[in-house]
C-alpha cells in the first residue's frame, strides 16, 4: 500500500515492502523490458542473486504421514493402505534387524570378511520396495538388501553369496559379500564402485522404453546414499535420465553420513532434493523414517515416471544408526548419546508399531512370535550355509568371456589341472584345501 | 572402399540384422557424426536407433553399460579415446567385470569405438593409444583394426560377440581407401576377434604392429625388398585375445622381431609380446634381442615437426630392422 505519492513507485516495490526474505524473486510485470529470442526467461533490470528452489528462500519440505507416536496427521495426503500390505511391510521391517545383527556377528567372528547393516533405514528401504513393481529393474548401491528380500530372495541365498558357498548363484564365490544380483527378481548386481549404477539406472530405463511389453509399465529405480550423489554419475545419470529421456526413479537414501563424513560436509544447497530442479526432474523430500510416507512418496513417483517417461527424484530423509559396514566404528566420529538418541526418539519400526496398534493390526505377542521364527529360520540358513563347500575350483576361470573362451583363459586352467594332478592327491597342505571346494578340485586333476 | 565407409556399412547391415542394436554418443544423430562415421544413420534408423547425447562420458558410457545389461545391444561412440578416460570405470570395472562378479548371470555386450591414437596436430589430449591401457583388462576384448576390411569384419564381429568390446579406430585411416573382396563386402562377413593376420608374407624379419602402424611397416617392407630383405608384416587386428601364435610361428621361421606401434613405450603393446615371446619357445629361434618401435615418451608435442618425431615413420621402422638384422653401422 502506498503511503505518499512522493515518488513514483512501480507496483513491484510496493509488494517488495511486505516480503521479508531478500532472497524472494521480484515479481516483475510482463512486457516491460523486451525479452530474450530463444527462452521464456522473464526480463528484471535487477542485480538479483537467488540460491533457491523455493519460492520463499526456505529448506525444500519434507513429507510425511505419521508424527513421531504413529499418529495420522491431520489433513495427511495418506496412501492406500490394508491390513495385508501394512502387515507386510512391517514384518519385513521387522526381520531385518534381526538378519543383520546376526550376519554383522559372523563377520566379526571372522567367518565372513565384510558385510553391511541398514540399521535405521527399515523404513525407507521397504516403503520404497513395497511401492514398486515386482519387476520394475532395480539399481541398488550396497544398503539395500531389504529390498531384494521383499522380492522374495532366500535367507540361503543370502547366506550362500555371504559365504560365497556352492549355493551361490548370485555371484558364484567370485564378489565379496552383500554384493547380490538375481535376474529372477530383476535386481542388478550390486557394483562396488558409488554411483556407478546412476547412469546405468538410466540406461535400463532406456531399454524398457524400446520393450513394447514393458514400456510404459516398468520404470528402472536406482538407490544410493547421499555421499554417492557427489560422485560425477549422479549429475551424468539425473542429466541422460531427463535429456534422453528415460523413466528412471532416483531413490536418494539421505542417512546423514558417508563413513565419517557428515551430510553438512557432503554439500553446500539444500541436499539432494535441490538438485532435482536443476534437471527439470520433479522432486520430493520425504520423511525416511515414516514407512507410509515413503510408500506414498515413491508410489506417486513412480506414477509420474511411468507417464512423462522421465527421470523423477525422491530423497528420504533418515538416520544410518549402525556402522558404515563392518570395517567401521562409527564412534570414533560421532558421539554414542547421538546414536542412541535417535533409536529412542525417531525408531521407524517402533513409530509404525504403534500406527498398526492403534488398528489393532499387530501385537506383542505376534512380535515375539514372529522374531523368534525369523532368528531361527536366520539361524539355520546360517550353520547351513557356514559349512557348505565353495563351488569347484575350475569356477575360477568361467564367465570371464561370454562365448568362445580365448585361449588365455584356457591356458590359465590348463596350468591349474596340471598343478592339481601333481600335488593335488599327495602334498596335505593342497589335500586340505582341496576339500573346502565341491569335487575337491577332481573335475581337474581326474 | 573407404575405413569410414565400411564402419558404416557394418553398423547399418547390423542394426538391419539386430533391432536391439544401437548408437549413442556426441554428434552421432543430426551431425552424422563427428568424424562422419554414422553418417546417414539417423535417417534410416531414427532416433530411438541412434541417439544423441549430452557432454557426458561418465553418462553415456553408464548408460551404454545399463543398456546392455538390460538386453540391449548399444555401440557406444568416444568423440576420441582421450575422451573415453571420462568414463574408464564404466568401462573397466563395470562392463569389463560385471560378467565374472555376476556368475555368468549379468552379459554386457556393449561395443565402445571411436578413434584412438596420432591424430594430426591435436596435441596431447587428443593423441594418445590406448591399447594397452584396455589391453590389460580380462573380461573385456580389445580391438586395433588397420584396412576397411578389418574394420568391416571385425566391428561385426564386436556386434555381434557377447561380451564387451573396445574398438580402437584411427581418424588418419578413416578417408584412406582400400580393397575389398567380393566376400568382404556381403553383409555377412565376419573376421575372428583375437586373430592376427600376415599382410605381407616374408622369411628375414617379422615386423608387428597394429593400426595406423601397420601402413608403415608395409611401406619399411617395400624400402627392406630393395636391399633383398623379405619382410614379414604381421597385422595384429586384435590386443585382447592376443593371437601370440601367429607372431610365434612367425619368430620361428625368420628368427628377428620388431614390433611397431604408436602408443607410449612402457608397459605397452610391445613390452607385451616381447615378454611373451621371450617366455615361449619361439625364445631359442630368436637370432637378435626383440626391438620395439614406439611413440615418443613424452606426451604428444602440437607443433608438426615436433608431432612428426613424436611418432614412428617408415625410415624409422627400416632403420631398427636393419639393425636387428645386424645390417646397421
Amino acid at each position: 500500500m502506498l503511503r505518499t505519492a512522493r515518488r513514483s513507485f512501480l507496483p513491484y516495490r510496493s509488494l517488495q515492502r511486505h516480503r521479508g526474505l531478500a532472497t524472494a524473486t521480484p515479481i516483475i510485470p510482463a512486457n516491460t523490458h523486451g525479452h530474450l529470442p530463444t527462452s521464456q526467461s522473464p526480463i528484471t533490470p535487477k542485480l538479483h542473486f537467488f540460491n533457491s528452489v523455493t519460492p520463499d528462500g526456505t529448506q525444500i519440505p519434507t513429507y510425511r504421514v505419521l508424527d513421531g507416536v504413529g499418529n495420522v496427521l491431520e489433513g495427511a495426503d495418506f496412501p492406500e493402505i490394508d491390513r495385508a500390505l501394512a502387515r507386510r511391510m512391517y514384518e519385513q521391517m521387522l526381520q531385518l534387524p534381526v538378519i543383520d545383527n546376526l550376519l554383522y556377528n559372523v563377520q566379526r567372528q571372522g567367518k565372513i570378511s565384510f558385510y553391511m547393516t541398514a540399521h535405521g533405514e527399515e523404513a525407507t528401504l521397504i516403503g520404497s520396495a513395497a511401492a514398486l513393481a515386482d519387476d520394475d529393474e532395480i539399481l541398488s548401491q550396497y544398503r539395500e538388501m531389504a529390498v531384494l528380500l521383499w522380492r522374495g530372495f532366500g535367507f540361503d541365498e543370502i547366506m550362500a553369496q555371504c559365504f560365497g558357498n556352492h549355493e551361490d548363484t548370485c555371484t558364484k564365490g567370485k564378489q565379496m559379500p552383500i554384493h547380490f544380483g538375481s535376474r529372477a527378481h530383476h535386481f542388478h548386481t550390486i557394483s562396488s564402485t558409488l554411483a556407478t549404477q546412476i547412469p546405468q539406472a538410466a540406461g535400463v530405463a532406456f531399454a524398457l522404453t524400446r520393450d513394447p511389453l514393458r514400456r510404459g509399465k516398468n520404470c528402472a529405480a536406482v538407490y544410493f546414499g547421499e555421499g554417492a550423489a557427489s560422485e560425477g554419475d549422479f549429475h551424468a545419470g539425473m542429466l541422460l535420465a531427463s535429456t534422453i529421456p528415460s523413466p528412471t526413479l532416483f531413490i536418494a537414501r539421505n542417512n546423514g553420513f558417508a563413513i565419517s563424513t557428515p551430510a553438512s560436509e557432503q554439500f553446500h544447497g539444500d541436499g539432494i532434493a535441490a538438485r532435482g530442479p536443476g534437471y527439470g526432474v520433479h522432486t520430493i523430500r520425504v520423511d525416511g523414517n515414516d514407512v507410509l510416507a515413503v510408500y506414498s512418496a515413491v508410489k506417486e513417483a513412480r506414477r509420474l515416471c511411468l507417464q512423462e517417461g522421465r527421470g523423477v527424484l525422491v530423497e528420504a530423509m533418515t538416520y544410518r544408526v549402525g556402522h558404515h559396514s563392518t570395517s567401521d566404528d562409527s564412534f570414533a566420529y560421532r558421539p554414542r548419546q547421538e546414536v542412541e538418541d535417535r533409536k529412542r526418539i525417531d525408531n521407524p519400526i517402533a513409530r509404525f508399531r504403534k500406527f498398526l496398534d492403534a488398528r489393532g493390526w499387530w501385537s506383542d505377542a505376534e512380535e515375539d512370535a514372529y522374531k523368534d521364527r525369523v532368528k531361527k529360520e536366520i539361524m539355520k540358513a546360517f550353520r547351513r550355509g557356514e559349512t557348505m563347500q565353495h563351488h569347484p575350483v575350475s569356477e575360477m576361470f568361467n564367465d570371464v568371456y561370454g562365448g568362445q573362451e580365448p585361449w588365455n583363459i584356457k591356458e590359465q586352467r590348463e596350468e591349474l589341472k596340471a598343478l592339481l594332478k601333481k600335488y593335488g592327491k599327495d602334498w596335505e597342505p593342497w589335500r586340505n584345501e582341496l576339500k573346502k571346494f565341491k569335487g575337491e578340485g577332481k573335475e581337474l586333476s581326474e | 572402399m573407404t575405413v569410414r565407409d565400411a564402419l558404416n556399412t557394418a553398423m547399418e547391415e547390423e542394426m538391419l540384422r539386430d533391432e536391439n542394436v544401437f548408437i549413442l554418443g556426441e554428434e552421432v544423430a543430426r551431425y552424422n557424426g563427428a568424424y562422419k562415421v554414422t553418417k546417414g544413420l539417423l535417417d534410416k534408423f531414427g532416433e530411438k536407433r541412434v541417439v544423441d547425447t549430452p557432454i557426458t562420458e561418465m553418462g553415456f558410457g553408464g548408460l551404454a553399460v545399463g543398456a546392455a545389461l538390460a538386453g540391449l545391444r548399444p555401440i557406444c561412440e568416444f568423440m576420441t579415446f582421450n575422451f573415453s578416460m571420462q568414463a574408464i570405470d564404466q568401462i573397466v570395472n563395470s562392463a569389463g567385470k560385471t560378467y565374472y562378479m555376476s556368475g555368468g548371470s549379468h552379459p554386457c555386450p556393449v561395443v565402445f569405438r571411436g578413434p584412438n591414437g596420432a591424430a594430426a596436430g591435436v596435441g596431447a589430449q587428443h593423441s594418445q593409444d590406448y591399447a594397452a591401457w584396455y589391453g590389460q583388462i580380462p573380461g573385456l576384448k580389445v580391438i586395433s583394426p588397420w584396412s576397411a576390411e578389418d574394420c568391416k569384419g571385425l566391428l561385426k564381429a564386436a556386434i555381434r560377440d557377447p561380451n564387451p568390446v573396445v574398438f580402437l579406430e584411427n581418424e588418419m585411416l578413416y578417408g584412406v581407401t582400400f580393397p575389398m573382396s567380393a566376400e568382404a563386402m556381403s553383409d555377412n562377413f565376419l573376421l575372428p576377434i583375437g586373430k592376427c593376420k600376415v599382410e605381407r608374407e616374408g622369411s628375414d624379419i617379422t615386423i608387428v604392429a597394429h593400426s595406423k602402424m601397420v601402413t608403415h611397416s608395409l611401406e619399411a617392407a617395400d624400402e627392406l625388398a630393395k636391399e633383398g630383405v623379405k619382410a614379414e608384416v604381421v597385422n595384429l587386428r586384435s590386443i585382447r585375445p592376443l593371437d601370440i601364435d601367429t607372431i610365434k610361428k612367425s619368430v620361428k621361421k625368420t628368427n628377428r622381431l620388431v614390433i611397431v606401434e604408436g602408443g607410449f613405450p612402457a608397459f605397452g603393446v610391445g613390452s607385451e609380446i616381447c615378454a611373451r615371446i621371450v617366455e615361449s619357445e619361439a625364445f631359442d629361434y630368436l637370432d637378435a634381442p626383440v626391438e620395439r618401435v614406439t611413440g615418443a615418451d613424452v606426451p604428444t608435442p602440437y607443433s608438426a615437426p615436433l608431432e612428426a618425431l613424436a611418432f614412428p615413420d617408415t625410415p624409422l621402422i627400416v632403420k631398427v630392422a636393419k639393425r636387428a638384422l645386424y645390417r646397421s653401422n
